[in-house]
């Protein structure tokens, strides 16, 4: 019982950062719903650590964490370089890729 | 026997001859003729000793010297040279062996071939020299003297053939030989088409030829077992009575064909006048002496073929003889209405050799061989005779009417050789023709052949008679032929340079007028008046040295078949006086003593001479209606079959093709496969097109697609787990 809301809690957080990813258009919005997946990752994983009574779980959420933070210094870097060339952080607008 | 074995040498120098003169003539100072001349000279020399190692031979065989055989009658022939056999001396070499067929090359030399030999060498010989000068200057000088090398060594080829395969072969080139001589001004249509007329009408009586040696073939295999060609064993066959009568007889008749056809039989004796477009020495040589006697020769050498086949020994009529004496007197008839001396004179050999076909069909053999003999040399003098005239004294017509005449004072000696040529061809005595005419009329007489014993007497008349005019009209009267060369010198015979104009021919005749020829022409001209003059007392009555030597004396057969008969001195007096009185009359005629221009005021008379200048009309009978009547339909049926049906055929299988091909490629090739291939190809563009819309670039839609991926995968996970 102590299990499932974490999971629900986590799941919640997970979707709504999928939810952010797919319909925000401004670039940081969707770093940021990333962030928001990451961190119910997180949740995850801390919960099922503290079921099992082990603490590999959280272990395994500061590697996320660390990772997470390495992420997003990347992910800024390219949408500073995004806005630099399009002069607008509105992800519609990168197409160059459209076949 | 040297000459005798060594025999094949005599046709085998002149047919080198003709090698070397077509090769190197050109390049030769004299272009030729002196290679002709040495190789004929030599195969003469040879036919000379072979004459005499012959002659030897039978007096060895016979036990006797020369002088005891004068001692003997000539009752019957066994009697001339005791009953021995001799055989003739044969060589040969097989050339085709297979399967049973055994095919040989070789001599078989006797009597009859020595005196063919004899004969064929010095005509030949004499007419190389004669040619020297007739034909100077002459535009194929080189390939002249060619070809009469050839024609010489193909007629020795046939006189020593020991099979009849080869007799065929030395026949045939004979005839191509004629051709290509009698066809040397081939320019001149009318001399080509001559040449042409000769070698079909011969080449019908080929078909005879071919037929007959073929059955000769069959002939030897029924009396011996063996199949063969060879001409001692069809001799010998020939009176077998294992060969059936009815293949002899018709392998005489198909030889009789043959004999029609070469030598100038009726009816196959139309192209003899014509031929007379070629040069006059090639007349000698060919038509007079030499290739028309083949046939005659044919009969002589495969007598007892003839003589079995159309039982010539039981009296009667028998086509040989029939065919002869029609033609003794239709040439003799065609002959009065010549204008042209050297028609005249084809007439006239036409007419001689009827005899001798004649006395081969009476059963009389020796008496055709020894006319052969004869007939060569006095015909060969007139033709000579007649080319002479020509070339010097009538600017180079033959027309008697229009440019000769009177010209025994400006040629004397060409009038002599002439006239005595005349002589011996009408049979005067002591003369040559007399002595050979004469033994045929005897014995056409005495082996029951009567009516042909008329014939031959109406012959002699007639020949005396066209011969006197003949004589007349070109050597007495008035000359004719001061007004020089006429326009229309085409006449069959003319032989002119295309280059001559009327101008330079005119300025020609009066720079020569008549005059005798030179010694390059007069000597052969004396030579033959010699022979003519004393050939006959080669076969004197009681003295028969022609019988002796020439007869066959081999194989036995041949002995019962030849009963030459004794000499009968009646009716040598009686056919010298018919020929003496057909001359007087005939000279009467022409010195004005007689009714003059009879056909033109008689219609009969007219019709009649008529007839015999449209030549019977034969001529019109072969060509415009037996030739034209099958190849006139045959051709148009032919050439409506070609472009009706034939063309039809291709045309129709051509525009078929077409369309089938404009169906395949606008249908086919455009719609279907040029379809298949660009739907293919719109499809997987338009295809493309679709799924490219996938590729949108925006990042966001692609998470999308992932996630949606990962929701089903995660759902079927769930489902089936």
């Amino acid at each position: 019982m102590l299990l499932n809301q974490f999971l629900i809690l986590a799941a919640f957080l997970f979707c709504t950062g999928v939810y952010g990813v797919l319909a925000r258009k401004h670039a940081v919005l969707v770093l940021m719903s990333i962030e928001l997946m990451l961190a119910g990752v997180n949740i995850n994983l801390v919960a099922f650590g503290a079921f099992h009574n082990s603490n590999i779980g959280q272990v395994f959420a500061l590697f996320v964490l660390t990772i997470a933070a390495a992420e997003v210094g990347i992910g800024l870097a390219i949408v500073l370089l995004i806005y630099r060339n399009l002069h607008s952080a509105d992800l519609d607008d990168v197409d160059t890729m459209k076949g | 026997m040297f000459f005798l074995d060594k025999a094949w040498l005599i046709p085998l120098i002149p047919a080198l001859s003709f090698v070397v003169i077509l090769l190197f003539g050109k390049r030769m100072p004299r272009h030729g003729s002196e290679v002709g001349i040495t190789a004929v000279g030599a195969s003469f020399v040879l036919a000379c000793g072979a004459a005499e190692q012959w002659i030897h031979r039978v007096q060895n065989a016979s036990g006797g010297s020369a002088l005891g055989a004068l001692g003997r009658s000539i009752g019957h022939l066994g009697a001339a040279g005791g009953d021995a056999q001799v055989l003739p001396v044969t060589h040969s070499v097989t050339w085709f062996q297979n399967g049973g067929i055994r095919l040989t090359a070789g001599i078989q030399i006797d009597g009859l071939a020595v005196m063919m030999m004899f004969v064929v060498t010095i005509i030949s010989l004499l007419v190389h020299i004669y040619s020297l000068e007739y034909m100077r200057g002459d535009r194929r000088y080189t390939h002249f003297y060619a070809i009469l090398s050839l024609f010489t060594a193909s007629m020795l080829l046939l006189v020593v053939a020991d099979n009849t395969l080869q007799l065929l072969i030395g026949w045939e080139l004979v005839g191509v030989c004629s051709f290509m001589l009698i066809g040397h001004w081939w320019e001149e249509k009318p001399n080509s088409d001559a040449a042409l007329k000769a070698f079909l009408t011969t080449r019908t009586g080929d078909i005879g030829l071919l037929t007959g040696v073929i059955m000769t073939f069959f002939v030897v295999g029924r009396a011996t077992g063996v199949n063969s060609f060879n001409i001692v064993e069809l001799n010998r066959a020939a009176s077998n009575p294992k060969v059936g009568h009815t293949l002899i007889l018709w392998t005489a008749a198909a030889l009789m064909l043959a004999i029609v056809g070469k030598s100038g039989q009726f009816p196959l004796h139309t192209w003899l006048p014509d031929a007379m477009a070629g040069p006059t020495p090639v007349s000698a040589l060919i038509h007079a002496a030499t290739m028309v006697v083949a046939g005659v020769y044919l009969g002589a050498r495969v007598y007892p073929v003839f003589f079995n086949g159309f039982s010539i020994g039981d009296g009667g009529i028998n086509p040989m003889a029939a065919i002869g004496g029609i033609t003794v007197l239709i040439g003799a008839a065609l002959a009065f209405v010549q204008d042209d001396i050297k028609k005249v004179l084809a007439y006239s050999t036409i007419s001689q050799l009827g005899y001798m076909v004649m006395a081969l069909g009476v059963g009389a053999w020796t008496a055709a061989v020894f006319h052969l003999f004869t007939h060569a040399f006095f015909k060969a003098d007139l033709f000579l005779g007649a080319g002479s005239v020509s070339h010097s004294g009538s600017h180079h017509s033959f027309d008697m009417k229009k440019d000769m005449g009177g010209l025994r004072k400006f040629m004397p000696q060409t009038y002599k050789t002439f006239v005595i040529g005349t002589l011996a061809l009408a049979g005067i005595f002591p003369l040559a023709g007399f002595w050979s005419k004469d033994e045929i009329l005897v014995n056409a007489g005495h082996n029951d052949y009567k009516l042909f014993l008329v014939v031959g007497l109406v012959g002699a008349f007639m020949t005396a008679a066209y011969m006197t005019r003949c004589v007349w009209l070109t050597f007495h009267g008035e000359y004719r032929g001061a007004h020089g060369p006429h326009e229309d010198l085409e006449v069959e015979g003319v032989e002119h340079d295309p280059d001559d104009t009327p101008a330079s021919m005119a300025h020609d005749a009066e720079a020569h007028a008549p005059h005798e020829s030179n010694g390059l022409i007069l000597a052969p001209l004396w030579i033959l008046s010699f022979f003519a003059v004393f050939a006959g007392f080669f076969n004197f009555p009681h003295f028969s040295k022609f019988e002796e030597y020439v007869a066959p004396r081999y194989p036995t057969e041949f002995h019962d078949i030849l009963h030459p008969v004794a000499f009968n001195a009646i009716l040598a007096t009686i056919s010298v006086l018919i020929a003496a009185t057909a001359g007087a009359i005939v000279w009467a005629y022409y010195k004005g003593k007689l009714p003059q221009r009879l056909s033109e005021r008689n219609a009969l008379a007219g019709a009649g001479k008529r007839f015999l200048v449209n030549k019977y009309y034969l001529d019109y009978l072969y060509e415009q209606v037996i030739v034209a009547g099958i190849k006139g339909p045959i051709a148009s049926g032919v050439y409506w079959f070609n472009q009706n049906v034939i063309d039809n055929v291709l045309n129709y299988t051509g525009r078929g093709a077409r369309a089938l091909g404009r169906v395949t490629y606008d249908y086919i090739d455009q719609k279907g496969v040029d379809g298949l291939v660009n739907g293919i190809a719109t499809l997987t563009g338009d295809s493309g097109d679709e799924v490219r819309k996938i590729e949108t670039g925006r990042l966001q839609f692609y998470a999308l697609m992932l996630v949606v991926g990962v929701v089903i995968f995660a759902g079927a996970l769930w489902i089936f787990t």
